[in-house]
């Protein structure tokens, strides 16, 4: 038996062999680890304590750094821990704080021997049992263990002191009954005179207040004369960290703190106390003019720092100063903006907030054309964060700072033609968004989408795919508004929109859809008026059409509703339409199309034209209509179909004959029909639309939808690249059937598109690269930023600071030549939903326990001083005298304090710690035996006096030291 | 408090990791080494660490050593702790580097648990800390002095 054994101990891998074999291996890191791993597995078997803590601490090693399992040795680690030797308890305690967790089995083993050698002589191995307490403690440990760390919390010994300072933390979070019998000591450690276990249960008591800070407002006065008497730094910080959470609770708090902090922030060589004082200050206790001032002070002192950390920092805490002290911002505006082109990723990110910050109505034109400016010479990564920041600041409380959409629309375009733009989801919404929202924005849409979807540049980018997405929506949604429909019908047919996924290709053939009908319409309608038709003609159709009201009787409602208006003859169905209209024709000068507007108008929809237009997109669509994606198919065979009933029903125009039929007003009919279907406005839904939807009777909406997965499974969502870049017509050779038939058309339109290339570049002058070009993105994209000289960048800056110095400086709004259009708002259920924080109960628990013994153990002891009746009365007397004196001695000094309360008997548990503290000595070691069990009592007996427990925990904000 | 503390070298190895803050997950950020040298030491660590945390680093030759913490701490005085840290195991190790690292792992976690416990500072002064890590290392020698010769005797006896 011994044999093996000593063969193990002798010739056993250390951890440092272990560590020696894996660098001069050369089986492979995975290979040699799942060996060592087996070695372990052998070796920790061994009756050998020695042997086993040496295989555990090997794997302790391997799971911290190369992630290998070791759940499987908890038992073993439990059997180390119990170790009579230091060094093999060290290592089973080091395993168990790194791989136990709340479902670890063993866990209940552990009790008996953390407890044993929490009182352990030896102060080494009491650490090792804090420590792991600290890591893996769970409810029942914290619950079975606090007796030992209420002994510990006393200790003689700093060393272990310290550390169960630390431990109170876990312990409080997972068993806040613990606080019924540790808190008194660990705020006795507040007083200690040994700045480790000061430094230890300030830290503590700055972890819990800030969970809840109102528990702990009680013991202001304490952290009060930290904050005024400490010299260790690390101390200081974590008081402020305190009283910035305090301070918002109790103005008379924050006044009486403020004046120490500044002395602090002026006298301080430490750079991180004095970053924490300008944080405390700016973000706790921005009232305190004075003390904002110093603040800035500093925070300018660390801008100009060359450390970028600290420049970061002042940056960041200028941050905080900006919502409710503009001027900050102001002062230090040329190092903010300056800092945009800093070469350092956090400094940049956080000045672009800073000046985000700053964005005004009366700004916010200059501020976002400089800012996409800067976005063209920036990195990626930067450059979208610049665009992604204007676009949430524009878009905020649906675009409250935007006075002027025309602008905010192309600003939008510009955008989406930054080189490395990302943003494209953002832009899409945002069109669309306008659209919907904004009545007055829409012919600047239109035209914005105009010239996005005419661009065959853009269709190679795949980031700007959704944002054509939106521009081909925007066009086919509001064609009216449109200079030229023809154009944008050509646009979205286009040879090279074949480079789009499907998703966004079927958006376009449902906007050539919407065209199409809009300018056929628009054509009628206008025939209709030259043909000088009888007024009695709507009636006719009407009553023609009563008679077949069972083939139209799904759309007959609507036709009804609608006919009135849409017959008038002459007038397009919306008659604001032509103003508008008129409005860009003249605003738009320059566009290259303003001169030909009015011979548009009245040339615009000839019949020439109309057919031309009809056969364009008949040329375009037969390809597809052998499309292979069923949504493409669906919409290309919606479009045919309509153009074949043109042909058929409508010779009169296709055969040019001039004047119409009689019998022609049926297809006519149909045509308005269609146009007011699409005239049907859209509005902006609101997010919670769904919720007010009542639910019908008998409706159940829990059913179980698991199978429904079955029948989902097949689906696929369809691949986009189904469908070629090379040729759109690929389609026809998966369908030979259809190939003879085909090939005339297909000649056709090969030889149509290269014409129709012909005619748009004569027409823009511009773009159109090939259609055999490969249609990658690389070669037809403009080439991305082309970096200028720092020369240039450095004027830009300057022009910047400029620029914003003025529009900042001056606060008087500029009068806009017209007044802000209206932006359709929902109710106030669209804003985003408050997302409420639920509160841990356990912190709950927590905090209620902290408040009995801060506040409600008074009530106690009051209730049992004072007798019977008198009890409920007494108690706000009471406190009002307590005020009283209170109220005296804060003109004293805090030493004299303690003094001059003492002969108040009555008053000993007010909320004081330090008397608490005199009144633990005065009991001696009889305390510390009995505690737990007195406190014990006390909880029932405070739930047996429940009435005077309420009145003593309504928020009684003592007033000591104040 | 402090989430996590982290040591790895240039190429993204991990020398040493250590999780206060069970829902911190073990993802390194491997971002790190492509960050320019004189650029601030504070990464934007919400994204991998949850809310509210932050991430500090510093460099030192071959090693980055990395603090994530949440609002409780100060980003200064974390800087400052990684410079304790550092110092410590300079004193400990004579010129420390990152072979020392590699192969006295337990004493680097040794130094590292004086001066981190459970998530709170408890020691700011490298002299303290090397002061226990030494008695804590004369106490594992003596265990193992004592204990080794006594088991080996008893089993020659046995045989």
């Amino acid at each position: 038996m011994a044999g093996p054994s000593m063969m193990e101990t002798l010739f056993q891998r250390t951890l440092e062999d272990l560590i020696k074999g894996m660098r001069l291996q050369l089986i492979g890191e995975s290979a040699f680890i799942s060996k060592a791993v087996e070695e372990i597995r052998r070796e920790i078997k061994s009756t050998d304590l020695h042997t086993k803590s040496i295989a555990l601490q090997k794997l302790t090693y391997l799971n911290s750094l190369h992630d290998v399992d070791m759940s499987w040795a908890a038992f073993h680690a439990v059997e180390c821990m119990s170790s009579s030797r230091f060094a093999d308890k060290r290592i089973g305690y080091v395993a168990a704080s790194q791989s136990f967790n709340e479902s670890t089995p063993v866990l209940l083993l552990i009790t008996n021997q953390l407890r044993k050698d929490l009182t352990s002589v030896n102060e080494h191995e009491a650490s090792l049992a804090l420590e792991c307490l600290a890591k893996i403690g769970t409810v029942d440990l914290a619950r079975d263990l606090t007796p030992e760390v209420f002994t510990l919390l006393s200790s003689s010994k700093v060393f272990v002191r310290k550390k169960s300072i630390g431990v109170t933390m876990r312990v409080f979070e997972k068993y806040p009954d613990a606080v019924r019998v540790c808190f008194k000591r660990l705020v006795e450690n507040l007083e200690s005179s040994d700045p480790q276990s000061l430094s230890a249960t300030v830290g503590v008591f700055c972890e819990l207040a800030a969970k809840d800070p109102l528990s702990y407002l009680p013991l202001a006065p304490e952290f009060y004369r930290i904050l005024v008497d400490s010299k260790n730094n690390w101390v200081l910080i974590k008081v402020l960290k305190i009283f910035a959470r305090l301070a918002p609770l109790e103005p008379r708090l924050a006044k009486k703190v403020t004046e120490p902090i500044c002395e602090h922030m002026r006298r301080t060589g430490a750079k991180s106390l004095m970053f924490e004082c300008v944080r405390t200050v700016v973000g706790s206790l921005s009232e305190y003019e004075s003390a904002v001032k110093l603040a800035v002070v500093k925070i300018r002192e660390l801008l100009l720092e060359d450390d970028p950390n600290l420049k970061y920092l002042g940056l960041h805490a200028l941050s905080i100063v900006a919502p409710k002290h503009s001027w900050a911002v102001l002062e230090n505006k040329e190092v903010v903006i300056k800092s945009l082109s800093d070469e350092d990723a956090n400094i940049k990110l956080e000045s672009l907030r800073l000046v985000m910050a700053m964005v005004s109505e009366s700004n916010i034109i200059e501020i976002s054309r400089v800012l996409v400016h800067y976005a063209l010479k920036s990195d990626p990564e930067f450059c979208n964060e610049i665009l992604g920041s204007i676009l949430s600041t524009c878009s905020r409380n649906f675009y409250e700072i935007v006075m002027d959409f025309d602008w905010y629309v192309s600003l939008l375009g510009e955008m989406s033609r930054t080189p490395h733009c990302q943003k494209s989801e953002e832009i899409e919404f945002q069109l669309i968004d306008v659209g919907m929202r904004v009545r007055d924005a829409r012919p600047e849409l239109v035209r914005l989408a105009r010239s996005l979807l005419i661009d065959p540049a853009l269709l190679g980018n795949p980031f700007l795919h959704r944002i054509l997405s939106a521009a081909a929506w925007v066009s086919g949604e509001y064609v009216e508004f449109s200079l030229n429909p023809f154009e944008l019908a050509e646009a979205l047919i286009q040879p090279r929109a074949s480079l789009l996924p499907t998703s966004i290709r079927v958006v376009y053939l449902q906007s050539v859809f919407k065209i199409l009908i809009f300018c056929v319409n628009s054509y009628l309608s206008q025939t209709e008026t030259l043909a000088d038709l009888e007024p009695e003609v709507p009636d006719s159709i009407s009553q023609r059409e009563n008679s077949e009201a069972s083939d139209l009787a799904s759309v007959r409602a609507l036709f009804e509703r609608e006919h009135d208006e849409a017959f008038n003859p002459g007038v397009l169905d919306r008659p604001s339409t032509d103003n508008s209209i008129e409005d860009i024709g003249n605003a738009a000068d320059g566009d290259g199309q303003t001169s030909t507007f009015v011979s548009f108008r009245k040339n615009g929809f000839t019949r020439e034209s109309i057919v031309n237009l009809v056969n364009l997109v008949e040329v375009a669509m037969r390809p597809l209509s052998v499309s292979l994606e069923v949504e493409m198919l669906e919409r290309t065979c919606n479009i045919l179909g309509l153009i074949e009933v043109l042909k058929r029903e409508l010779p009169a125009v296709f055969q040019n004959e001039k004047v119409l039929e009689k019998e022609e007003l049926e297809v006519l009919k149909l045509i308005k029909l269609m146009n007011d279907a699409f005239s049907e406005e859209l509005g902006p839904v609101s997010t919670s639309a769904q919720e007010r939807v009542p639910i019908p009777d008998g409706l159940v909406l829990k059913d179980n939808l698991a199978d429904l997965d079955e029948v989902m499974g097949d689906v696929k969502l369809p691949s986009s690249s189904s469908f070629s870049l090379e040729s759109p017509y690929n389609g026809q050779r998966m369908d030979p059937a259809s190939c003879n038939v085909q090939s005339k058309e297909d000649s056709e339109a090969s030889s149509e598109s290269t014409s129709l290339l012909a005619e748009h570049r004569k027409r823009h002058g511009l773009y159109y690269l090939p259609s055999e070009g490969n249609g990658t993105i690389s070669n037809d994209y403009p080439p991305a930023n082309d970096l200028k000289s720092g020369d240039t960048n450095q004027d830009d800056t300057e022009d910047f600071v400029k620029l914003t110095a003025q529009s900042l400086v001056s606060k008087k709004k500029p009068n806009y030549a017209k007044p802000r259009p209206v932006v359709v708002k929902l109710d106030e259920g669209e804003s985003v939903p408050v997302v409420l924080k639920k509160r841990d109960s356990r912190d709950d628990l927590l905090s209620g326990a902290v408040r009995d013994i801060l506040l409600g153990d008074d009530a106690v002891k009051l209730s049992s001083s004072i007798k019977g009746k008198e009890k409920v009365n007494a108690d706000p007397l009471d406190s009002k005298e307590n005020m009283h004196d209170m109220e005296n001695s804060s003109h004293r000094k805090s030493s004299s304090r303690r003094s001059k309360q003492r002969p108040h008997r009555k008053e000993r548990g007010q909320t004081n710690p330090e008397k608490l503290g005199v009144e633990k000595e005065e009991h001696g070691g009889k305390v510390k035996s009995k505690s737990s069990h007195r406190h014990g009592r006390q909880k029932s007996r405070q739930k047996a006096e429940g009435s005077s427990d309420i009145i003593a925990e309504t928020p009684v904000i003592p007033d000591f030291l104040l | 408090m402090i989430k996590a503390v982290m040591v790895m070298n240039t190429q993204g190895k991990p020398r040493l990791a250590k999780f206060y803050d069970y829902e911190v997950s073990l993802a390194l950020p491997s971002s790190l080494s492509s960050r320019a040298e004189n650029v601030s030491n504070f990464v934007e660590a919400d994204a991998i660490f949850g809310l509210d945390s932050r991430l500090v680093y510093k460099h030192y030759a071959t090693l980055y050593f990395v603090f994530v913490f949440d609002s409780s701490e100060n980003e200064l005085a974390m800087l400052d702790l990684i410079q304790v840290f550092v110092e410590t195991l300079d004193k400990c190790f004579k010129n420390v580097c990152e072979l020392d690292i590699v192969f006295n792992y337990g004493k680097m976690q040794t130094i590292l648990d004086e001066i981190v416990f459970g998530g709170q500072v408890l020691e700011t002064s490298s002299a303290e800390v090397m002061k226990v890590v030494e008695e804590i290392s004369k106490l594992e020698a003596a265990s193992n002095a004592i204990t080794f010769v006594p088991k080996t005797v008893s089993n020659w006896r046995g045989r």
